[in-house]
């Protein structure tokens, strides 16, 4: 009783974020909208019992990216410019028909935490019943990231490696030369 | 900020508090949540702090740049490498149970080193973007 009602005024909180972040053009407002997201959404982690999910969520989309959506506000306008009025009938058909089908989708979904659903039957029982015995890791979720699945964790930095390369090189500037004394411009 | 005692007083005390807490989930991964990559959000979040309060300038030298361009590179050559090692000793690449004489030892030794290298990693990154953006928008 007390969980449902946590999880629909978390989906309503989020839903009304949402809508808010659509509506409002004051991009400093939406930033701080954001951030109110993704923590509404971290709670909805905590509440389907995902904890390292929701604690990367709150750190990452909740925190810092808000800090970096700021700070490239500083380099831009704080005011989203007032759309051309046009008739919004085209997309709201293609909006309206893809909702559609993504609610047909969700039929064959399985429900939350079903036992039978193809995600719980491929390797997670061998995790689950193996994973201290080989690992000596009681957070299944490090020996998951860590270990069975390095690679995969291995790609993740090297993609975040790749995006601080590339801010780097395009606006880094000066700042992250060798030298500071202009000899290897 | 420069003359604003209450958030200087305030930085400077939450700065070591934030730092140990973002260790805390770095090396207490393999028992709780967190691990290497919030740790490294979390670590660069006091650095960030300590810039909007302090000015850049004076983050500058605490952690210069350049350490960190060095940083990033570091913290996925010791991810690689770990794999690297693991080959060398006649296994498959990141199969931490060679890296000791037990298996276990040797899980826990590899994922304590491959959270550090994705810890530092994670963390200069965040701290390059955050200075590059901050350094195009100061005036």
């Amino acid at each position: 009783m007390v969980d449902t009602l946590i999880d629909i005024s978390l989906l309503a909180f989020l839903a009304v974020t949402a809508i808010a972040i659509i509506k409002i053009r004051n991009l400093f407002v939406v930033i701080m909208l954001f951030g109110i997201f993704s923590l509404h959404s971290a709670g909805l982690f905590v509440v389907m019992d995902a904890a390292d999910v929701a604690f990367t969520e709150a750190a990452v989309g909740a925190g810092i990216s808000s800090i970096l959506m700021l700070a490239t506000l500083a380099l831009t306008k704080d005011h989203e410019e007032k759309q051309p009025a046009h008739h919004a009938r085209i997309p709201l058909l293609v909006v309206l028909i893809t909702g559609a089908a993504l609610v047909y989708g969700t039929y064959d979904i399985p429900s939350f935490g079903d036992p039978d659903s193809p995600a719980q039957q491929h390797v997670k029982p061998y995790y689950i019943e193996h994973s201290v015995e080989e690992t000596g890791t009681a957070n299944v979720v490090t020996a998951v990231l860590a270990s069975y699945r390095g690679y995969d964790t291995l790609g993740e930095i090297t993609v975040i490696f790749t995006a601080g390369i590339g801010v780097m090189l395009l606006i880094g500037g000066r700042l992250f030369r060798r030298s500071k004394n202009g000899d290897e411009r | 900020m420069k003359h604003n005692l209450i958030l200087r007083f305030i930085a400077k005390f939450l700065f070591p508090v934030i730092a140990l807490f973002a260790f805390y989930v770095q090396f207490h991964g393999d028992f709780g949540p967190g691990g290497g990559f919030q740790a490294g959000v979390i670590l660069s979040v006091a650095f960030i702090f300590y810039a909007l309060i302090f000015g850049l300038k004076t983050t500058e030298q605490v952690i210069p740049p350049q350490v960190l361009r060095v940083m990033a590179s570091a913290g996925i050559l010791i991810y690689a490498g770990t794999g690297v090692a693991t080959m060398l000793m006649g296994g498959n690449f990141l199969d931490y149970n060679l890296l000791s004489q037990n298996p276990i030892a040797g899980q826990h030794l590899g994922i304590l080193l491959i959270e550090v290298g994705v810890g530092i990693t994670v963390y200069s990154v965040m701290l390059i973007i955050f200075f590059a953006f901050a350094e195009k928008g100061r005036p």
